[in-house]
């Protein structure tokens, strides 16, 4: 079968069995290693990824449910060299450390900053509940999603 | 954060303590933040490459055919006729060129079961597949049939007649202190397995060359021990294994030995397919199959006076290896040398023995034994203030190691010495006896059918930084700075990145001794064809030993170049590379001085130097299930001179959860020798909601025999935090908890008087009739 939807605003087209996981059709056929695989079944978030906005685990997620629909993945976000204020929040902070649960945090942590809402400890920490981290002990995680919110805040004040 | 900043300025040697004034400069020491993490802006993008990011076009799957067996003889492999065996590649022990070991400590584990051979644990590797796609793997797999004879099994270590390895500490004289003794407190501590649970799995890939050699890349700690483990069992020379570290998502320990195994086979199938060969665990085999921390059974017995003096501590160490020796005898050595916590003590004796049992083996796991063995002693000292009704603060200000103090291998502890330091500053920052005070308050008032219950505990710990005893002194490392011909400074050492900071924190150093910004530093790539063995990325000694070392080398490099420009380093290497090329010096690892220990006694300078540590946790019990929310936690740690206070206050928080973890939540069940909770659903660890607000706090009691005075940091916090955690319940509640972890069953069982839940570590036996 073959499916058309968005990645990172770009169109792309793939032939694949339509229960494939989206987390292997962007590893495997699309190249975009950036999301990871730690668990298989839904409990780690390390392959977290944004689906029309929404974040979910893409190793649940067979292709063709997302035939037409947008996906965003880390490499939608800043580059090494212009990194975005969520990165770069996180590096400033020491938010990375091994960096396997990163791409998946940074895509849980973009879509609560979206939401525009309060961003006090405790939201925050339900926003990435759903992703482990086994180095931080998720101090500079929160720290570092505080420092982008507040600065998203400072920038555009409603 | 807060931080204490003892030590001089001036004089880097000097250990009093004193402020150091806001913004001056101590040496190695980074200014205010430190430089942001070296692979940061990699990681954060997705361009940083871990292992199963890496693509080798035409690159084949392999697979591992494991035992379902505690303990069995291997008699045969029954390959399906209905299957095409033609399309995969089969190994099995008969096709090892050289020795079928994985090199460790002792030549007890094979890298696949021989025909005939014993299986000792569930999850042993009995030989491997390889194919050009997963389906045809998985196919293969079903096809293949394992038969094998069963053979009685051992699951606990106290039943078992087959030991690894014994030690004892003997000081003083046990006898006439527990004469002289008025009060005689005994208790025993049981902690079960805890799982690495790094978020990226095993993985390697095995890459053959053209010469008959291998090139191995993939996940780990030590390149070195895999580079030593291929050369051995393919016979293969220096040049044929090559071992290049992928970008590596955590290792904790569990990266320290396993990858060796899983190194081997995928070479193994490399070889003979003539392909490369990817070998990418999930998180299933993951949790089945590599090591975990040791369960242990520890006793103790101290003797006090009515003054609460300490006068005799007899400990009693049993730690259960799995079915293989592994790393064990020295995860033995480091719990018992750690077992009487950092108290002064004139009467000791500890003993301890690592048995066998029909389980997969334990291995490294942050703390490597202490977490262990310091979780019994902290229960002991705050078993033995309840006895005497003092507070566990009190009776720790009075017990804690001083400079001068001697430790049960007659260890003087001249230098470097925070315990008191650590224990005030927790103390202070959590305000501990004013919240103890008011718990206890609340425990006296409380009504039956109160539903919460708040609870404040206390532990302290010490960890040697650095190997046991002669460690460095064996390995031997050797680490390098260079000049290369394009005229970049770099640094060469087999030290792994795998989170803590080792690329950033080593940069750093070297630029601060040769007047360059950091970045002007690069790290060579922990790849065996290029660095040297600096030895592996384990126990706590990166940031101190090869962080020392490659200060060294700096100071040397910058020394012969300024010799000869006459002018800065700064401003004349470029020069000197044009005029006289490229210069590299290599720093061999010289012994500390007036370090001295003898392995056949037991006895002398165990540890160059030891960390200190005090956490403070603060929990609240639900008293009608059990259930524990960790709501904060104070960890004050001592390594000594601090390198990069963000990159130090990360290795607290991260090791803090990892203890809180293994104080409330993190068991592994095990029937007939197999672990039942082999899936990330079933083994929990803490997510962020979990998580207590943790606060570091970073004390410097620098170390004279580093030159930028810094001690191991990684390991330091996995020590207190669980003591600390089951304290704050016995605060709440007023039970004790001896099992880790303290779950709601146990806290439950403990309350109410209900059936105690077996204990941690131990399998249970198969249903009658035979495997289960």
């Amino acid at each position: 079968m073959s499916y058309r939807f968005f990645v990172n605003g770009d169109p792309v087209e793939v032939e694949v069995p339509g229960m494939r996981r989206l987390l292997d059709v962007l590893r495997e056929d699309l190249a975009l290693t950036g999301t990871k695989e730690g668990c298989g079944e839904g409990e780690c978030g390390a392959c977290s990824v944004l689906l029309d906005g929404a974040v979910v685990d893409s190793c649940l997620v067979p292709v063709c449910q997302v035939d037409g629909a947008s996906v965003r993945t880390v490499e939608g976000l800043g580059s090494e060299q212009a990194l975005n204020d969520l990165q770069a929040a996180f590096l400033e902070t020491g938010g990375a450390q091994c960096g396997i649960c990163t791409p998946g945090m940074l895509m849980a942590a973009e879509a609560f900053l979206a939401t525009n809402g309060p961003s006090d400890d405790e939201l925050i920490r339900e926003a990435i509940a759903g992703n482990l981290c086994r180095c931080t002990g998720y101090t500079k995680i929160v720290e570092a999603i505080a420092l982008a919110a507040a600065q998203r805040r400072a920038a555009d004040p409603h | 954060m807060t931080r204490i900043l003892p030590a001089g300025t001036q004089e880097l040697l000097a250990t009093d303590p004193l402020l150091v004034p806001p913004g001056s400069r101590t040496p190695g020491r980074a200014t205010q933040r430190g430089p942001l993490r070296r692979e940061g802006p990699a990681k954060l993008t997705g361009v940083a490459k871990y292992a199963d990011d890496l693509v080798f076009p035409g690159a084949w799957y392999g697979a591992t055919v494991r035992s379902t067996q505690p303990h069995a003889t291997l008699l045969a492999f029954d390959l399906d006729d209905a299957f095409d065996w033609s399309q995969v590649v089969l190994v099995t022990a008969a096709d090892i060129p050289g020795d079928n070991v994985v090199s460790l400590i002792r030549d007890d584990q094979p890298i696949l079961v021989p025909i005939g051979g014993e299986i000792r644990h569930q999850a042993e590797a009995l030989c491997l597949i390889a194919a050009a796609d997963r389906e045809t793997l998985r196919a293969a797999k079903r096809h293949l049939g394992v038969r094998t004879e069963r053979l009685p099994a051992v699951f606990d270590p106290l039943d078992s007649t087959e030991e690894f390895s014994h030690i004892e500490v003997r000081r003083g004289d046990l006898e006439a202190g527990f004469a002289q003794a008025e009060l005689v407190i005994e208790g025993t501590y049981r902690v079960g397995h805890q799982e690495q649970l790094y978020i990226e799995n095993q993985a390697m890939i095995a890459v053959p060359v053209a010469d008959g050699g291998v090139t191995v890349h993939g996940s780990c700690q030590c390149p070195f021990y895999i580079h030593r483990a291929l050369k051995r069992s393919l016979q293969l020379t220096d040049a044929q294994a090559v071992v290049v570290q992928a970008e590596t998502g955590g290792g904790f320990g569990g990266k320290e030995e396993y990858p060796s195994v899983i190194a081997l086979h995928a070479a193994l199938l490399a070889r003979k397919a003539g392909k490369a060969v990817r070998m990418i665990y999930d998180r299933h085999e993951d949790l089945s199959a590599t090591t975990k921390r040791h369960p242990a059974v520890i006793h103790h017995r101290t003797g006090v006076m009515r003054d609460g003096t300490l006068v005799a501590q007899e400990i009693d160490v049993v730690m259960d290896g799995g079915g293989y020796c592994t790393l064990t005898p020295v995860v033995l050595s480091r719990g018992v040398l750690h077992a009487g916590g950092p108290y002064r003590c004139p009467n000791v004796r500890i003993s301890g023995r690592s048995m066998a049992t029909n389980t997969p083996p334990n291995g490294a796991f942050r703390g490597f034994g202490a977490p262990q063995t310091e979780f019994a002693a902290e229960m002991q000292v705050n078993r033995i203030a309840e006895a005497l009704a003092v507070s566990p603060l009190e009776l720790r200000r009075k017990w804690a190691y001083r400079e001068g103090d001697t430790t049960p291998t007659g260890q003087v502890l001249r230098e470097s010495v925070a315990a008191i330091e650590v224990l005030e500053a927790a103390a202070e920052a959590s305000d501990f006896a004013r919240h103890s005070a008011q718990t206890q308050n609340a425990r006296a008032a409380r009504q039956s059918g109160a539903r919460l219950a708040s609870g404040i505990g206390i532990a302290m710990g010490w960890h040697g930084a650095g190997f046991t005893g002669s460690g460095e002194v064996h390995i031997a490392g050797v680490a390098s700075v260079e000049l290369t011909d394009d005229g970049v400074v770099r640094v060469l050492t087999a030290q792994t990145e795998m989170g803590q900071g080792t690329k950033t924190i080593f940069p750093q150093l070297v630029a601060e001794e040769l007047g360059l910004e950091p970045d002007a530093v690069e790290n060579a790539p922990q790849d065996t064809s290029i660095v040297p063995d600096s030895g592996p990325t384990v126990a706590s000694r990166t940031a101190m030993v090869v962080g020392g070392l490659i200060i060294k080398a700096a100071r040397h490099l910058r020394a012969q170049v300024e010799a000869v420009t006459d002018r800065p380093f700064a401003d004349s290497y470029r020069d000197f590379v044009l005029e006289h090329g490229a210069l590299r010096v290599d720093e061999h690892f010289e012994p500390y001085p007036n370090v001295e220990f003898d392995d056949a006694t037991y006895t002398g300078d165990a540890y160059p130097a030891f960390g200190w540590a005090c956490a403070v946790a603060r929990v609240e019990v639900d008293l009608d299930t059990g259930e524990v929310a960790v709501r904060d936690v104070v960890s004050a740690d001592d390594a000594g001179r601090i390198i990069h206070p963000v990159l130090a206050e990360g290795q607290v928080e991260g090791g803090t959860l990892q203890a809180v973890g293994y104080a409330t939540i993190e068991e592994i069940k095990l029937l007939d020798g197999r672990y039942l909770n082999d899936r990330l659903a079933t083994y929990l660890i803490p997510t962020a909601l979990d998580a207590p607000r943790i606060e570091a706090i970073l004390v410097e009691k620098p170390f004279s025999g580093a030159p930028h005075g810094a001690k191991g940091i990684g390991e330091l916090p996995m020590d207190v935090g669980a003591p600390a955690v089951v304290a704050a319940i016995h605060d709440a509640t007023g039970v004790w908890i001896h099992d880790l972890p303290a779950t709601a069953e146990r806290i439950l069982a403990a309350m109410t008087g209900a059936p105690v839940p077996d204990p941690p570590g131990v399998s249970v036996p198969a249903p009658e009739g035979g495997a289960a």
